[in-house]
């Protein structure tokens, strides 16, 4: 029997795309780690460092407060994360429990497509002693004439800043979830759950994350890796004698000191242990849990809930993100207030010449953080398009685990591998340029692309792409005439997801930029400790080019719905 | 046009097993074969594999050859195969003008591309739907649309996979008769693979049941 098959000595249509973009997304995480890795073991030629040795890591133990810093990091990173992820399964299976409660999805894509700075300084805002929460109770609720003396947000616990990080990430992990119950058919699991007596929300805990969470796995690793060195929230809302490990990083590498720099280099090397550590300890914990609920499970359908608890736990669930939110919208007037004595609700007069003399001062940042944003954005897109058509000409079936890959930059912690991605570029005399920037950050918006585009692009009818190649067509012309016209709507969203995720970086962008790459993301963290009206201008505009794109998104699918 | 497809122990396989007993075939032009199974014995499998559309983990096994020559290796723009779905697959953001032009080889002049568009709208009695859009057609008149448009790519062979399954009854009747009477003027091979005899008796096709696999066979 003869197999009909491609040609072996012809190479597959867009085989070249994958290895090149595994490069643009494991060079700057290996590259990184190792440009991090030898600095703290003594070699640094650059500052006349040559001999392998550890005294980094002796002067890091001296560091005063490390200890606290150490333990508020894990704190941060484990604490945020697994609220996070309790909060993003009780508001799925909330909403599965209380269909009425469906609209409450729709807070999602606003908060996904917020900059984590503009929700950290919304938040803060919104709670601080001054802020409106607590002007809304006083005085007839609170008797306060003045703000209460709390040290909040920046509070030594850092509770301040895991809210803000679980209120940002459990929209995240919501949609994961969502994305992941599309390709497991939810809906006749929990139907038959259901028709064996257990409730929605326990049909949906016992049929449907069961087989949901090996695919969340690596979402969660990302949350947990972001949660290790939240620089830009730290900043804003987190605690600052001592602060967290990651922010005592980003201090020590930024240091005017250069002899400090191994110092810092070995904290990136800590900082990234301390994640594996993490991460390992989580994997430790998923059997006992496993086997806890399996024998919850195994016991049976229960007593019917009232429907009072699944309404409890939704409303807990949307809560931090629903004051998000709330923060967010509230932006646009803190940009405008005139004086605004405590405790009133509104301030005293509106002023606007803030937006007309910051502005001519922010007219670079937003070129520069548009031009960013629509090149990485573009370029991400397109090369997760390519390697998406290559693996649909592949004569193999992908294995799930060369997916891995695409995730490297975000399930490692920034601040440990950033530094080193610097050294590098400082070395190719390339650090501190746009272009510099836009391929360090095409690293981390790749992913994102990939996480949205990949589910519609496999489920795309294969007959459509076999239908126009019988009809004589190449394919590289059905991919660009055929295949991405009915992909228009999920293409537009991840174009805007992309923006979103490129806007937002705040890190990637200072270490590549060695600081002189001023987007707005990066204004806004500069200006967030200054006056109100200023951080509150910034981080409006900084949150308006995302909805705008969303917006953009949202007109593109309705296009394409109607053509249907 | 005078091309025979002919099929040499062609089978479809999962993991190394066979899903039916490979089949030895020829179909002479102007004649249409029927390929009968139950669900799921890999009939649509087959198809998709003369076509070149079959994906991993399934595999076409055999030799398929088209005018005497071998189809192996080949993509499947190449094949010069017509191939006909259940759904008509015609692209919805394209007229179906747009469609039909997506078919005709791009050698012809624009003066010839268009007659063969508007002579396409007229065997397919559709004339005045050509700047109308897929989603706006009836199920009959998007088949009609559908192998019209297949002919334009000139294409050797035709292949039909189920394609008046989705169709109410009295519509499958007419339908088939359209088939072939454009099957019969282009006088090609087609292979049709369905599970309801009545498509083969209307199409006036010779009937070739697939087979279980024998026992340690693949």
């Amino acid at each position: 029997m003869t197999a009909i098959r491609l040609p072996e000595s012809g190479r597959a249509p867009f085989a070249l795309w994958p290895p090149l973009t595994l490069a643009v997304l494991v060079t700057p995480v290996v590259g990184g780690l190792l440009g991090t890795l030898l600095p703290a073991f003594g070699y640094l030629p650059a500052l006349g460092l040559d001999r392998v040795s550890l005294a980094a890591f002796g002067e890091l133990w001296l560091v005063p407060g490390l200890g606290t810093s150490i333990a508020l990091a894990l704190w941060v990173a484990l604490g945020s994360t697994l609220l996070a992820f309790v909060l993003a399964l009780a508001f799925v299976a909330g909403t599965m429990a209380l269909p009425r409660s469906a609209w409450t999805r729709r807070l999602v894509t606003p908060l996904l497509a917020a900059p984590h700075v503009g929700v950290a300084v919304g938040l803060a805002f919104l709670l601080a002693p001054s802020g409106l929460l607590v002007r809304a109770a006083s005085p007839w609720l609170t008797g306060w004439q003045v703000p209460p003396a709390w040290l909040f947000p920046g509070d030594p616990w850092g509770l301040a800043l895991v809210f803000a990080l679980v209120a940002k990430e459990t929209p995240f992990l919501v949609l994961m979830i969502l994305a992941g119950q599309t390709g497991i058919d939810a809906d006749r699991r929990l139907i038959a759950a259901r028709s064996l007596g257990h409730g929605p929300l326990v049909a949906w805990i016992v049929a449907v994350l069961p087989t949901l969470y090996p695919g969340l796995r690596l979402p969660l690793f990302a949350v947990l890796a972001y949660g290790f060195a939240p620089v830009d929230m730290a900043a804003i809302l987190g605690p600052t004698v001592p602060p967290i490990l990651g922010v005592r990083v980003v201090e020590l590498l930024g240091d005017a000191q250069l002899a400090r720099w191994p110092v810092g280099a070995a904290a990136a090397l800590l900082l990234l242990a301390l994640a594996c550590l993490a991460m390992g300890f989580w994997r430790l914990l998923e059997r006992p849990t496993a086997a806890l609920g399996r024998r919850w499970l195994t016991g049976g359908p229960g007593r019917p809930m009232p429907a009072l608890i699944p309404r409890s736990i939704l409303t807990v669930a949307v809560l931090p993100s629903a004051l998000a939110l709330l923060g967010l919208a509230t932006l646009p007037l803190w940009s405008v207030a005139g004086r605004w004595r405590f405790p009133g609700l509104w301030p005293d007069g509106l002023r606007f010449d803030g937006w007309s003399a910051l502005g001519v001062d922010l007219a670079s940042s937003v070129v520069v953080t548009l031009t960013l944003a629509v090149v990485v954005a573009g370029v991400a897109v397109a090369l997760v398009v390519l390697c998406l058509e290559a693996e649909t000409h592949r004569r193999r079936a992908v294995p799930p685990r060369a997916v891995l890959w695409l995730f490297l930059p975000l399930v490692v912690p920034q601040a440990a591998f950033l530094f080193g991605v610097q050294v590098l570029l400082a070395g190719l005399r390339v650090d501190g340029t746009v272009l510099a920037v836009a391929v360090v950050q095409l690293a981390f918006v790749v992913p994102y692309a990939f996480l949205t585009l990949a589910g519609p692009f496999r489920a795309l009818d294969p007959r459509w792409a076999l239908a126009a190649r019988s009809l004589g067509r190449r394919p590289g012309e059905v991919l660009w005439r055929i295949k991405l016209p009915l992909l228009a709507a999920p293409l537009a969203t991840a174009l805007a997801v992309s923006v979103a995720v490129s806007v937002a970086l705040y890190l990637p962008t200072m270490f590549a930029g060695s600081g002189r790459v001023r987007t707005l993301a990066v204004e806004a963290v500069a200006l967030a400790g200054a006056d109100r009206r200023s951080a509150g201008i910034v981080v409006t505009v900084l949150a308006l080019i995302p909805l705008v794109a969303f917006a953009a998104a949202a007109v593109v699918r309705r296009r394409t719905e109607r053509r249907r | 046009m005078n091309a025979v497809l002919t099929l040499e122990e062609v089978g479809v396989s999962l993991v190394g097993r066979d899903l039916f007993r490979p089949l030895d075939l020829t179909v002479a032009a102007g004649e249409t074969v029927a390929v009968m199974g139950a669900s799921g014995q890999g009939k649509s499998s087959l198809l998709l594999g003369i076509c070149g559309g079959l994906r991993p983990p399934l595999r076409l096994t055999g030799e398929v050859t088209l005018d005497g020559h071998s189809l192996a290796g080949l993509p499947p723009e190449r094949r010069r195969l017509g191939v006909l779905f259940q759904d008509p697959m015609l692209f919805p953001h394209l007229t179906v003008r747009e469609n039909l032009a997506f078919a005709v080889p791009r050698h012809r002049s624009r003066e010839q591309r268009a007659r063969a568009i508007d002579d396409a709208l007229g065997r397919a009695e559709l004339l005045a739907f050509g700047e109308r859009r897929p989603a706006t057609l009836s199920g009959g008149q998007a088949a009609r649309i559908a192998l019209v448009r297949a002919m334009l790519a000139e294409p050797a062979a035709l292949l039909l996979d189920e394609p008046f399954a989705k169709l109410d009854v009295p519509l499958r009747t007419r339908i088939r008769a359209f088939v072939r009477s454009v099957v019969a003027d282009a006088g090609i091979p087609c292979l049709l693979v369905t599970h309801d005899i009545a498509d083969a008796e209307e199409l006036g096709a010779r009937v070739v049941a697939l087979e279980a696999p024998s026992a340690g066979e693949g």
